[in-house]
């Protein structure tokens, strides 16, 4: 899909929520809401957080005012973009019981909500596409995500600047927004003294077609490569760096090292890390009967492998200790992810080191075992 | 060369709902003994319904939730599906409680199974510990209905008192069969108990069968599990030779939910049958 990129003036920013709208698309993307920066619907481009940045460290996330009006100028907040393809709560199916006790089934069917994305991340997307993975290509195919995701629209942006907890350049996954990574349209956002602009490049034909309706120019050399500065200045700033060369063989040998333990003596088990992540999908079921008895409902939602009940079996659970179960979410989003979904389940957003309650690093963990082995 | 686990052959459907019950009506519920019980039912829309010895299902008990149950039998002329189960929480307490003509719901079949018919020409071992018979009574049956395509037929069964055993009728029909080994031990005799005493492994050690030229299959409590291997590769068996069923907290069947891992396995897809060589790494960890 290669396009010569396009100039949209920040005055015209406006017209990329007309013409989204006018498609039917709810848009959702940054705002602020308590002192956080959040995925919300918006309505237009005053909603976006103008001005705003965040600084973030290992349990640590405070917004800042820039000396700007930059729309994009942070990284990313508490959350990823998965509760809009894989809710929080979903409802399976409803049962009904008849006289004569015959149940019937009945699949929920509430319209797929359209979605355009606004303002998501390299690491994001690469979010996306390992959960894609998970709901889509690994035999069952869930269709409340599938029809979410068929029916979303993404509007990508190229990290400006980097986060202190972020490492995507370790994983791969950014923070340029690369061509082979599914997205509609890509924004690189330009401040200089004179222009606030952005380079606008496309990634599907939906999003060719939604770029011919805004009031762009062709970007002129000078524009693009003010863009790619930008995005390599932000891959030097990482905030945190992974070595992630044989992590897999690392952690499979290493089940019981001594490092779990003492992990376990700082993890609260709270689930935090788990929320937040991207990729982390694990759910549990809930059943539900009205009072009548004779209609039921299951319901689907969130759950995390740092609560005890995750993995209960008849007479108790399996991963009794905090270390069981920080090394099964560990194991999980760095080695045995590979070997289930072919790639890791890490994108280096940084999300789980800066809402870990008590700062827990999983880049200086990784590193503490690979140091001694 | 030993042959692997088969994979769900139903696992790369597209299937539109795979969370979505089916009705099945109860056509008998009965007892086995004081705790487990056996489900014979019918798929309320008719229709074929093909599985492999070992696999399972998910059945709903109606607004209470779904349990994870491996067929351990079906009558291929009426089509009716048997399930045992151990009445041990809230979902099989609620199956326990239904009579021929109420409804449950069934998902399935999933995950691997005994690959049963890709062992003729050796001797077959199964071990099975208490309601662990139940998923492999299909693959029993499989093997004594083409008991001469197979050398030796060993069939070891753990129970913790005779009370505990399940099958005692089907068993007894085994014992009778020519050319098929039926032991059953319990760990607790009775006065008049006539078997043997003491953990099913211990009748590894005896069995009649050529361990360069067999395969086996167990299902029970993983210590039991643990020490079959033991006895086993004692005999001179190969780890690849070896097959084991695996239990897991499973919520989805489908691979979604992420409750059953174990390692880099979803024992719901991948398992529940593994071929133990390639299973040996994640088996005997603590706490995985």
């Amino acid at each position: 899909m290669r396009e010569e990129p396009q100039i949209l003036q920040r005055a015209d920013f406006g017209a990329l929520f007309t013409a989204l709208q006018s498609r039917g698309f709810t848009v959702v993307g940054p705002t602020v809401v308590d002192q956080a920066i959040v995925y919300e619907e918006l309505d237009s481009v005053e909603d976006l957080p103008i001005g705003w940045t965040d600084e973030q460290d290992a349990g640590r996330y405070r917004l800042r005012r820039r000396d700007d009006e930059a729309l994009f100028g942070y990284v990313v907040g508490p959350q990823s973009w998965k509760q809009f393809f894989h809710p929080p709560h979903v409802k399976l199916f409803g049962a009904s019981r008849d006289r004569e006790g015959a149940l019937r089934f009945e699949s929920s069917n509430e319209e797929t909500p359209r979605f355009a994305f606004l303002g998501a991340r390299s690491c994001e997307l690469h979010g996306m596409a390992i959960q894609d993975r998970v709901f889509l290509g690994s035999g069952y195919v869930d269709s409340e995500y599938a029809g979410r995701r068929e029916n979303s629209f993404t509007i990508a942006v190229n990290c400006g600047q980097a986060g202190g907890t972020c490492f995507c350049t370790s994983m791969n996954t950014g923070p340029k927004v690369d061509a082979g990574i599914p997205h509609d349209l890509a924004l690189t956002e330009i401040l200089d003294e004179e222009r606030h602009y952005f380079v606008v490049t496309v990634g599907s034909e939906a999003g060719r077609e939604l770029l011919s309706e805004l009031p762009t120019v062709p970007a002129a050399g000078p524009e693009t490569r003010a863009a790619d500065e930008l995005v390599a200045k932000t891959a030097r700033e990482m905030g945190r760096t992974m070595n992630p060369k044989g992590v897999k063989e690392l952690l499979y040998q290493n089940l019981e090292h001594p490092r779990w333990e003492e992990l376990a003596d700082r993890c609260l088990t709270c689930a935090n890390c788990t929320m937040v992540c991207p990729t982390c999908f694990c759910t549990t079921v809930e059943d539900v009967t009205d009072l009548t008895g004779e209609n039921a409902e299951r319901w689907r939602r969130w759950d995390s492998c740092f609560t005890i009940d995750f993995s209960y079996l008849h007479g108790g659970s399996v991963r009794q200790s905090a270390k069981s179960r920080y090394r099964q979410w560990l194991t999980h989003k760095f080695a045995t992810w590979q070997d289930q979904f072919g790639s890791s389940g890490c994108v280096g957003c940084g999300r789980c080191i800066t809402w870990c309650p008590v700062g827990i690093d999983v880049t200086e963990e990784i590193a503490a075992i690979r140091e001694e082995p | 060369m030993m042959p692997e686990v088969h994979q769900n052959p139903l696992t790369n459907r597209e299937s539109e709902a795979p969370m979505l019950p089916e009705a099945w009506r109860v056509v008998a519920n009965d007892w086995e003994n004081h705790d487990t019980f056996t489900l014979q039912l019918e798929r309320d829309s008719g229709g074929p319904f093909a599985f492999l010895p070992g696999q399972f299902n998910m059945l709903y008990g109606f607004g209470r939730g779904e349990s994870a149950i491996s067929i351990s039998g079906a009558d291929e002329e009426s089509g009716t599906l048997y399930h045992t189960i151990r009445r041990v929480g809230t979902v099989t307490r609620a199956l326990s409680e239904l009579n021929p003509g109420d409804t449950v719901g069934l998902r399935g079949p999933f995950g691997s199974a005994w690959p049963v018919e890709r062992l003729f020409g050796r001797d077959l071992v199964f071990i099975a510990g208490g309601i662990g018979l139940a998923p492999l009574r299909p693959a029993i049956r499989y093997a004594l209905a083409h008991r001469e395509r197979y050398g030796n037929i060993v069939i070891l069964i753990g129970a913790r008192s005779p009370e505990d055993v399940v099958f005692p009728a089907e068993i007894d029909q085994w014992s009778g069969t020519e050319g098929v080994e039926t032991r059953v031990s319990v760990d607790r005799a009775t006065p008049d108990w006539k078997r043997n005493v003491g953990v099913v492994t211990n009748l590894i050690a005896k069995a009649d069968f050529d361990p360069s030229n067999s395969a086996a299959m167990i299902c029970g409590p993983e210590i039991m599990m643990r020490y079959a291997i033991l006895e086993l590769n004692k005999r001179g068996m190969d780890d690849a030779g070896i097959f084991l069923t695996m239990e897991r907290n499973m919520k989805c069947a489908v691979g979604f939910c992420g409750h059953c891992q174990l390692g880099p396995e979803f024992i719901c897809r991948d398992g529940p049958v593994f071929r133990y060589d390639h299973f040996k790494h994640w088996f005997s960890q603590r706490e995985l």
